[in-house]
């Protein structure tokens, strides 16, 4: 594309695409986004390391070499662990629950987030304020240290993590979701709906959900963040199911054995900087997602393109785009 | 007046929704503090003894309500009851030494990212796309993707273990008797630097965006157009006219932050084993010390509703459009 057609985007596309492109607006947003496809790229090799963790790094992971804390070599690449299990191994079946605790975590979280949000943002009035008055709890009570009290009681597993994890972690995006019920409420379509007699149910799902669809699913991968940050942060600190492989409970181990202190960063690295990569990627696909909800962005992007770094800098007011449809 | 009266109302009802949970939490959950106690002497004791032991923790035959009420009547005299770990140290007096290492740890960092954070950010936004504001925000970024404990290790390792350049744990050296000399505050910083360098470097990319994000938007003012043609001096506009403008979203933030440096530090205290109130909870949950465990809860989360309290009583003073409501 020319450089300087960036500030309107008239790319001719064929109908399928288009009609693609309506219905899921921000799959194309991410697409399109740099930095957003990089992230995209990261999460899906993520991924699919964990799926095919039997085909990558084949044999048990808990298994123990005789050598602990052994430097990267040709028999363990990644090294071995105060443990004496292989490093390459332990990041690459660890993905496989942290994913999970962290998809399934988003997943839940956004359930609650969306129907709480939605229920106060529609009725309005005293249903509001209680749930308003739940999320705003939840909001202010520190999530971590709720946490860490929790899981004293809970008894550690994967179901567990992710229940405590989404009980603590869906309140933002309630209030979120609210506002933006309330906004959409108001809207002219809304009001023909109601006019023509659809039930408050099919209102929700057939008016209102569908254009909240962009902030669901900005708020998953957000929540997908902090799932795989606490969770790890959790199993760093010896509070989830210790016989479970995943990137925090490797970092525990290696904590446990003193790895650090006899010089054996490799027993840190791998799957630290798995947590890391897979937090980066996912903040990445929101800060595409972000130019979704704030066109703003979009177009001080496109202006930059068009008009180039030298001169952008003298500009101050943000540009408003103008895209015909 | 009323909208403090409505916040006030807030408080109330949060801090006995935390009084309920560290009530309730231990009693309704499969197990109570008692058999958790003694699991581990196993069946060595008589039902008499387990009866004893019951009674001492004040899990009686009592009706649950009349438990309650001795609880917050102890509560309101200053009685948290006594940690079973550190026994028989009260509760309030481990609560109180820890929280004096938080609130250093915490503020001295807290006031280090907001400084660095707003500067960084005022720049960024002030030649936005420029060679400044291409580099800073994404390594912060990039570095803030990194978890907290993470980049603790990071930081021990290198800076501590390598570098030999401060201590690798606790808060001061144990040889040197605590008081104002040169020489235990000199030791009580050098314990101090690292942990605060981490907890500025996870914290900073989220005063810089707030910061530049705010920025950005008040930039595109009319009255910073004005403020040009006048002929007033960059500085003048940058600082006076701009960034004044934008600092009201961040003092928002600062209150969420400040309440969070008493819970937030969790991962850092316990890495750099600093004895903060964080560092305290983990052990408390590793004990299994249920009153301690219950105190700190309560002691962070009524800190962070203080604290929240007083911002919405600084936030009257300084934005005029909260007390025309």
């Amino acid at each position: 594309m020319d450089k300087r057609q960036g500030i309107r985007d008239t790319k001719p596309k064929n109908g399928r695409l288009r009609v693609l492109e309506q219905r899921f607006p921000w799959l194309f947003v991410i697409v399109r986004h740099r930095q957003a496809r990089v992230g995209l790229a990261i999460i899906s090799v993520l991924i699919l390391m964990a799926l095919f963790a039997p085909v990558i790094a084949p044999g048990d992971p808990t298994e123990y070499h005789g050598v602990t804390n052994t430097p990267p070599s040709k028999e363990h690449i990644l090294g071995t662990d105060p443990l004496g299990r292989d490093e390459f191994r332990l990041m690459v079946w660890g993905a496989r629950v942290t994913l999970l605790v962290g998809f399934g975590t988003a997943a839940l979280a956004m359930v609650i987030a969306t129907v709480v949000g939605v229920v106060a943002g529609y009725f309005r009035g005293i249903v509001d304020d209680i749930l308003m008055l739940i999320t705003n709890l939840f909001l202010i009570i520190p999530g971590l240290v709720l946490l860490i009290v929790l899981s004293a009681y809970l008894h550690p597993g994967t179901g567990t993590v992710i229940l405590a994890l989404a009980f603590t972690g869906w309140a933002f995006h309630a209030r979120i979701i609210r506002a933006m019920t309330l906004s959409l409420r108001e809207k002219d379509f809304v009001a023909a709906a109601v006019v023509a007699g659809e039930s408050s149910f099919s209102i929700i799902f057939r008016q209102i959900l569908p254009n909240m669809v962009n902030l669901i699913v900005g708020g998953f991968i957000g929540t997908t963040i902090y799932g795989i940050g606490a969770s790890t942060a959790l199993a760093f600190l010896g509070l989830t199911k210790m016989t479970e492989i995943s990137w925090g409970t490797n970092l525990f181990y290696a904590q446990n054995g003193n790895a650090l202190l006899l010089g054996a960063w490799w027993a840190f690295v791998p799957s630290g900087f798995c947590v890391a990569l897979a937090a980066l990627a996912l903040t990445w696909i929101n800060f595409g997602m972000d130019e979704i909800t704030n066109p703003r962005l979009r177009a001080e992007r496109e202006l930059r393109k068009a008009l180039g770094r030298k001169f952008m800098q003298r500009v101050r007011a943000t540009p408003v785009r103008f895209r015909e449809r | 007046m009323r909208f403090l009266l409505r916040r006030l109302q807030f408080y109330i009802v949060a801090f006995i929704a935390a009084l309920v949970t560290v009530f309730y939490l231990p009693r309704l959950l499969p197990g109570d503090p008692a058999t958790a106690i003694l699991a581990p002497m196993g069946s060595r004791l008589t039902q008499a003894q387990i009866d004893a032991l019951r009674k001492a923790l004040g899990l009686g035959e009592e009706p649950l309500w009349k438990q309650f009420a001795s609880f917050v009547s102890h509560l309101f005299r200053g009685d948290l009851g006594v940690s079973y770990s550190q026994f028989p140290t009260p509760v309030t007096d481990v609560i109180a030494t820890s929280l004096k290492w938080t609130l250093l740890l915490g503020l001295t960092s807290l006031l280090l990212s907001v400084v660095i954070g707003h500067l960084v950010g005022i720049m960024g936004a002030w030649r936005r796309g420029g060679l400044f504001d291409t580099i800073v925000p994404p390594v912060s970024n990039f570095i803030g993707a990194f978890p907290a404990f993470f980049l603790a290790l990071g930081v021990l390792y290198f800076l501590g273990l390598k570098l030999h350049w401060f201590p690798i744990s606790h808060a001061a050296d144990h040889s040197i008797p605590p008081g104002f000399t040169l020489a235990y505050i000199g030791s009580v910083l050098r314990h101090l630097a690292m942990p605060m360098l981490v907890s500025v470097l996870v914290n900073l990319q989220i005063w810089i965006m707030t910061m530049r994000n705010s920025m950005v938007v008040v930039l595109a003012e009319d009255y910073i157009t004005m403020a040009e043609a006048k002929g007033l001096t960059q500085r003048r506009i940058m600082f006076n006219y701009a960034a004044r403008n934008a600092i009201l979203p961040s003092v928002t933030g600062f209150g969420i932050f400040l309440g969070s440096i008493l819970g937030g530090q969790v991962l850092i205290e316990q890495v750099f084993s600093y004895p903060g109130l964080g560092f305290q909870l983990v052990r408390a949950v590793g004990a299994r010390d249920y009153p301690l465990m219950g105190g700190l809860f309560l002691a962070i989360t009524t800190g962070i509703l203080l604290v929240n309290f007083l911002l919405d009583i600084l936030y009257t003073y300084i934005d005029p459009r909260v007390r025309r409501q």
